[in-house]
C-alpha cells in the first residue's frame, strides 16, 4: 500500500483502495457490537463484553494501518517504535491504575469518614 | 448593581485584602524585588539595550541561546527556592517548645510548597532542558533543532509559568498542599484561596512548555543527526537526553490530566478527587505519581549523560561500556514506569500490589548500579585531569550512591511503612537530587560554559562554590537521615522534643554552608566575566573533547556548522582529530536558517494573563485572553516565510575570523 | 600515527546539496509523537472513568441514562467522516485542489454533525439532572467524553484554517503537510472514539 520509491519522501501514502478496506471492515467491526449490546442475542454479559473488546482491538489495529499509514517502513521505523511504545504506556497507566485503585478499595472497603494515611 | 458586584465583575476576587502588606517578612522581600527589578530595567534602558535583548535574545530561536535562557530562568529560580529553604531551615532550627519559630502556619506552609515547586519544575527542568538545549544539537551536527519556533514558545511558557508561582508571593497566597498540591488539602471546601489555583495554573502552561520541548528534542535526535551518526555512534549525552525526553513525553501528559481533573473539580464543582459523591481523593495520587517517579528519572538521565561525557574527557580515555551504558539507560526508562506505586505504599492496596512495585523497584537498581561502575572503569587507568567538572563526578559518585541506598532500603515495603513521609525519605530524595542532579548540573555548567562563552570559568571560585555544596549537602542533610530514622515526620512547623533540635541547628548550619556555596557560585561568574580576556579559549576545545560540539567554535556561530561534519566513529570529534581531518577553509555556501519570531513571547505572556485571570476569578479578562490566544496562534499559521538564507561571504568572514584565532594560537 | 592507518575519508560535508535538512522534515514525525503524548492524556481519562465508573452517588447509572441509538448514529458519523477525509487526502496526492477543498468540507460538515449530536446528547443528559456534579461516575463521563468532543471541535477549526489556506496558497508544499498532520489528528480521534464507544457507552449498557 505505501511504496518508498521516492526516496527521503516517506509520506505515509493512501490509495483510495486501502481506505476502501479500512472503511468496509470498522462498519463491520462497530456494527456487529453494538448489534450485539442493542439486541441482546447473546444473553452472557461477560462473554459479550469480551468480544466487544476484542473487537475493538481489532478495530484500533485496523484504524492504524489503514487510516494512519503506520507500517515498518514510515520515518525509518520510528512511527511505529513510537505508537508501540505509546500502546505499552497507554495499557501500563490504564491497567495499572484499575488494579491499584480496585485493590486499594477492596482493602479499604468500610470506609467510614476516614481518608487513607498520607 | 451594587458597587461590590461591579468591582467583582471586574476584579473577580483580587481585592487590596489580596496585597500582604501585613507581611513584614513579604513586604521586604518584595520591596527588594521591585528595586532589583527596577535597577535592570533602568540598567537596560541607559545602555539602550532593549532593541538588542528583543531581536537577539527574546525572540530567537537559536538552540543555543534558548538554551542559555532556560540556564539562567534555572539559576534565578534556583535563588528563589533556596531562600525558601533557608527560611524552612531556620523556622525548624528555631521552633521548640515554647517557641514557635518565627513563621506563622499558613506561611511556612506556603514555603514548603514553593520550594520543592520550583526547585523541580522552575529548576531542574529548566537547568537539564537547557542544557540538553545547547549541546545536543551540536553533539549531533545539526544547525538547529527540529522545531525551532516551537522551542521558543517553550521556553516562554515555562518563563509564563514560573511568573505566576513568583507573582504568587506577592498577591494572594500560594498553595499549601505540598509539592504536588495534595488533594485533599487542595480541595475546594479545604483550600477556598487562590493558592491551589496559582499551582495549578502555573505548572499546567509551564508542562505545556515541557511536553512541546521533549516533543521537540526526541524528533531532532531522530531526525538531524549528521550523516554517518548512527544510533550507537551517538553520544552518550545524547541518548540520555533522548530517553528522558521520550520520558517525559510519556508522564507530562498524565500530570496535565490530573491536574486538569483537580481544575475541573474546583472550578466547575465535579468529583474526581472529592471525599463525597463518589470521588477518590487517592486516584489523584496515582495519577501525580505516575508523573512523579519517571520524572526523577527525567532529571537524572541527562545527567547520568553528563557525568558519562566529562569521565570520558577528563580521564582521555573512550567510555567504558558505551552500549552497556546505552542498554542501562533504555532499561531505566521503561522500568521507570513501573514503579510509582512505590510512593505511596501505606495508602493500602495490599500485600500483591505492593510486592510488585517494591521489586520493579529494587530491579531499577541494577542498571544505575551498572553506570556507576562503567564510569569507574573508565576512571581506571586513566590520565585523570582533577578539573572542576571532574571534581563534580567524583562527588556525585560518593554522594549519590548513599542516596542510591537508601532508595533500595525504602523500596522494601514493611521498611517503607515505617518510614513513610518521614524525614528520611526527605533526606534520601535530597540525597539523590542534590547529590545526583543538582551537582551534574554544576558540571555540566563548569564544562560546557566555554564553548557557550568562549572562556573558562574561574577555578578558585569554582572550588568554594564546589566544596561549599558537597560538604554542605553533608552537614545539611545527615542530621536529616538521623531524626528520620527517629521517626519524626516531614513538613512539620513546630517540635516539642528538645532534643531534637541540635540536629535542626546543625541542618541549618550545612544549609548556610551550602549558601557559601551558591555565593561563590553568583561571584564565580561575575569574577570569570571580569576576567575573561585571561580565561579565553581561542581552539573551541579547551578540555581537549571528543563530541562534536567540540569541533566548532567557542561559542558556536549561528550555524553551528559552516559544513556538516561527516561522522565514522563513537567519539567523532576525537576520531577527526585521530585521523588528522582538515577544517575546510573555502568553499562555503549560503546557509538555510530559521527566522526569529516574537510570537512566542506574546502567546506565552496572553497564556499568563489567561491564568491570572482565571486564578482571580476574573473572567472577562479569560475569555478575552483565551480568544486571543487563539486567534493569535492561528494566525501565526498564516506566516509561511520563516527562513532565511545566512549568506556565502557572512560565512566566509565568520570562518575566517575563526581561522585566524586557531593560527594565532597553535 | 598518520602512517598506520587507511587514508582519513572525509570529514565534512562539503557539498550543500547532500545533506540538508529541509525545514520540517520532522514535522509529521514530531507531529505523530504528540499525537503519542495526546493518547496519554486519553489514557489518564480512561483510567479515570475506569477507576470512578460504578461511584455512581446514589445518582444515575449508564443503563439509565445512556441512549445507545444516538451513540451508534454519531460512531457512524465519525466513521464516515475519517472515510471522506481518506478521499481528501488521495485528491491531494493526485493534485487535484478542487476535490480535496470539496471532500475536508464534507469532513467538517461531518464533524459538526458529531459535535451537535453529542451535544443534544448531553442537553439531555443534563435536563435529566445527570449533570458532570452528580456523581464521580458523571463527572468521569462528561470529562472523557468531551474532551474527544473538544479535540473534534478543534479538528473543524483547523479544516476551516486549511480551507482558507488552500484557497490561498493552493496546495502548497506546507500547505500538504499540514493536511497530512491533519489527517492522522483526524484518524486519530476515529481510534479514540472506539475506545469511548466500547469502554464507556457498550460496557456501561452492558453492566
Amino acid at each position: 500500500m505505501s511504496e518508498t520509491a521516492h526516496g527521503h519522501a516517506e509520506v505515509p501514502h493512501g490509495s483510495r483502495r486501502g481506505y476502501l478496506i479500512g472503511f468496509l471492515l470498522s462498519v463491520v467491526l462497530t456494527a456487529v457490537p453494538f448489534w450485539l449490546v442493542m439486541t441482546g442475542v447473546i444473553g452472557d454479559a461477560a462473554t459479550v463484553a469480551a468480544i466487544i473488546i476484542a473487537l475493538a482491538v481489532v478495530q484500533i489495529l485496523v484504524h492504524t494501518v489503514c487510516f494512519l499509514h503506520v507500517n515498518s517502513q514510515s520515518e525509518g521505523g520510528w512511527t511505529l517504535l513510537a505508537y508501540a511504545f505509546a500502546a505499552v504506556i497507554v495499557l501500563i497507566v490504564i491497567a495499572g491504575s484499575l488494579w491499584i485503585m480496585y485493590h486499594l478499595n477492596t482493602n479499604m472497603m468500610p470506609m467510614t469518614s476516614m481518608d487513607g494515611p498520607s | 448593581m451594587t458597587g461590590e458586584t461591579v468591582t467583582s465583575a471586574i476584579f473577580g476576587r483580587l481585592t487590596w485584602e489580596s496585597f500582604p502588606i501585613h507581611e513584614p517578612i513579604l513586604l521586604v522581600t518584595f520591596a527588594v524585588v521591585v528595586l532589583l527589578g527596577l535597577g535592570i530595567v533602568g540598567a537596560v534602558t541607559k545602555y539602550r539595550l532593549w532593541g538588542w535583548l528583543w531581536r537577539e535574545w527574546l525572540t530567537s530561536v537559536d538552540h543555543k541561546k534558548i538554551g542559555i535562557m532556560y540556564i539562567v530562568l534555572g539559576i534565578i529560580m534556583l535563588l528563589r527556592g533556596f531562600a525558601d529553604a533557608l527560611m524552612m531551615r531556620a523556622q525548624q532550627a528555631m521552633a521548640f517548645g515554647a517557641s514557635q519559630g518565627y513563621l506563622p502556619a499558613h506561611h511556612y506552609d506556603q514555603v514548603f510548597t514553593a520550594h520543592g515547586t520550583i526547585m523541580i519544575f522552575f529548576v531542574a527542568i529548566p537547568l537539564v532542558v537547557g542544557l540538553i538545549n545547547f549541546v545536543m544539537p551540536l553533539q549531533i551536527g545539526a544547525r538547529d533543532v527540529a522545531f525551532p519556533f516551537l522551542n521558543n514558545l517553550s521556553f516562554w511558557l515555562t518563563v509564563a509559568g514560573a511568573l505566576l508561582v513568583m507573582v504568587s508571593l506577592f498577591v494572594g497566597e500560594f498553595s499549601r498542599g505540598g509539592w504536588l498540591n495534595y488533594v485533599p488539602v487542595t480541595n475546594l471546601q479545604n483550600s477556598p484561596d487562590t493558592g491551589p489555583d496559582y499551582y495549578l495554573w502555573a505548572l499546567q502552561i509551564a508542562g505545556v512548555g515541557t511536553t512541546l520541548s521533549a516533543i521537540n528534542m526526541v524528533t531532532t535526535i531522530i531526525k538531524m543527526r549528521a550523516p554517518g551518526m548512527t544510533m550507537m555512534k551517538m553520544p552518550v549525552f545524547c541518548w540520555t537526553a533522548l530517553c528522558s525526553n521520550v520520558l517525559a513525553i510519556a508522564i507530562f501528559p498524565v500530570l496535565t490530566g490530573a491536574f486538569a481533573l483537580l481544575m475541573l473539580d474546583r472550578y466547575v464543582g465535579t468529583n474526581f478527587f472529592t471525599n463525597d459523591l463518589g470521588g477518590n481523593p487517592m486516584m489523584y495520587w496515582n495519577l501525580v505519581w505516575i508523573w512523579g517517579h519517571p520524572e526523577v528519572y527525567v532529571l537524572v538521565l541527562p545527567v547520568f549523560g553528563i557525568y558519562s561525557e566529562i569521565t570520558s574527557t577528563f580521564t582521555g580515555k573512550r567510555l567504558f561500556g558505551y552500549s552497556s551504558m546505552v542498554y542501562a539507560t533504555v532499561v531505566i526508562t521503561i522500568l521507570s514506569y513501573l514503579v510509582w506505586l512505590h510512593h505511596f505504599f501505606t495508602m493500602g492496596s495490599g500485600a500483591s500490589v505492593n510486592s510488585f512495585f517494591g521489586i520493579a523497584t529494587m530491579v531499577i537498581s541494577i542498571p544505575t548500579g551498572a553506570k556507576i561502575f562503567n564510569w569507574l572503569f573508565t576512571m581506571y587507568r586513566g590520565r585523570i585531569r582533577y578539573e572542576l567538572p571532574m571534581m563534580w563526578v567524583i562527588a556525585f559518585m560518593l554522594t549519590f550512591v548513599v542516596g542510591g541506598m537508601t532508595g533500595v532500603l525504602l523500596a522494601v515495603p514493611p521498611a517503607d511503612f515505617v518510614l513513610h513521609n518521614s524525614l528520611f525519605l526527605v533526606a534520601h530524595f535530597h540525597n539523590v537530587i542534590i547529590g545526583g542532579v543538582v551537582f551534574g548540573l554544576f558540571a555540566g555548567l563548569d564544562y560546557w560554559f566555554p564553548k557557550a562563552f568562549g572562556f573558562k570559568l574561574d577555578r578558585f571560585w569554582g572550588r568554594i562554590h564546589f566544596w561549599g555544596w558537597v560538604i554542605g549537602y553533608w552537614v545539611a542533610w545527615t542530621p536529616i537521615y538521623v531524626v528520620g530514622l527517629m521517626g519524626t515526620t516531614r513538613r512539620v512547623r513546630h517540635f516539642d522534643d528538645p532534643s531534637l533540635q541540635i540536629w535542626f541547628v546543625l541542618a541549618a548550619i550545612g544549609a548556610l554552608i551550602i549558601l557559601v556555596g551558591i555565593a561563590a557560585f553568583v561571584i564565580q561568574i561575575a569574577v570569570s566575566i571580569m576576567r575573561r580576556d585571561q580565561l579565553r579559549d581561542t581552539t573551541g576545545d579547551p578540555w581537549h573533547g571528543r563530541t562534536l560540539e567540540w569541533s566548532t567554535a567557542s561559542p558556536p556561530p549561528a550555524y553551528n556548522f559552516a559544513f556538516t561534519p561527516q561522522v565514522h566513529a563513537l567519539d567523532a570529534w576525537y576520531d577527526m582529530k585521530d585521523r588528522g581531518a582538515q577544517r575546510p577553509v573555502t568553499g562555503f555556501a549560503p546557509i538555510h536558517m530559521p527566522r526569529n519570531t516574537g510570537a512566542g513571547v506574546i502567546l506565552s505572556a496572553m497564556a499568563m494573563v489567561l491564568g491570572f485571570a482565571m486564578i482571580w476569578y476574573i473572567w472577562w479578562l479569560a475569555a478575552v485572553s483565551a480568544v486571543a490566544l487563539l486567534v493569535y496562534g492561528v494566525a501565526h499559521t498564516f506566516n509561511y516565510n520563516r527562513d532565511y538564507y545566512i549568506p556565502a561571504d557572512e560565512v566566509a568572514e565568520e570562518e575566517d575570523a575563526r581561522s585566524r584565532l586557531l593560527a594565532a594560537g597553535a | 600515527m598518520a602512517e598506520t592507518q587507511p587514508p582519513a575519508p572525509a570529514f565534512y560535508v562539503l557539498d550543500p546539496h547532500e545533506h540538508h535538512h529541509e525545514p520540517g522534515s520532522g514535522t509529521l514525525l514530531g507531529f505523530w509523537i504528540y499525537l503519542m503524548s495526546d493518547a496519554l492524556i486519553f489514557a489518564t481519562l480512561f483510567a479515570t472513568y475506569g477507576v470512578l465508573s460504578t461511584s455512581y452517588a446514589g445518582g444515575p447509572s449508564p443503563r439509565e441514562i445512556f441512549e445507545l441509538p444516538l451513540v451508534a448514529l454519531n460512531t457512524a458519523i465519525l466513521l464516515v467522516s475519517s472515510i471522506t477525509y481518506g478521499f481528501a487526502m488521495i485528491a491531494m496526492q493526485e493534485g487535484r485542489l478542487g476535490g480535496t477543498r470539496l471532500w475536508l468540507a464534507v469532513t467538517g460538515l461531518l464533524g459538526m454533525a458529531f459535535v451537535g449530536v453529542e451535544l443534544y446528547e448531553f442537553g439531555n443528559l443534563i435536563a435529566e439532572g445527570a449533570t458532570p456534579q452528580r456523581s464521580a461516575f458523571l463527572s468521569a463521563f462528561f470529562t472523557l467524553v468531551s474532551t474527544h468532543g473538544l479535540h473534534v471541535s478543534f479538528g473543524i477549526l483547523w479544516i476551516g484554517v486549511m480551507l482558507v489556506q488552500l484557497g490561498q496558497r493552493g496546495l502548497h508544499a506546507e500547505n500538504q503537510r499540514r493536511l497530512l498532520c491533519l489527517s492522522m489528528f483526524w484518524h486519530f480521534l476515529d481510534v479514540v472514539w472506539i475506545g469511548v464507544f466500547t469502554f464507556v457507552y457498550l460496557l456501561g449498557v452492558l453492566r
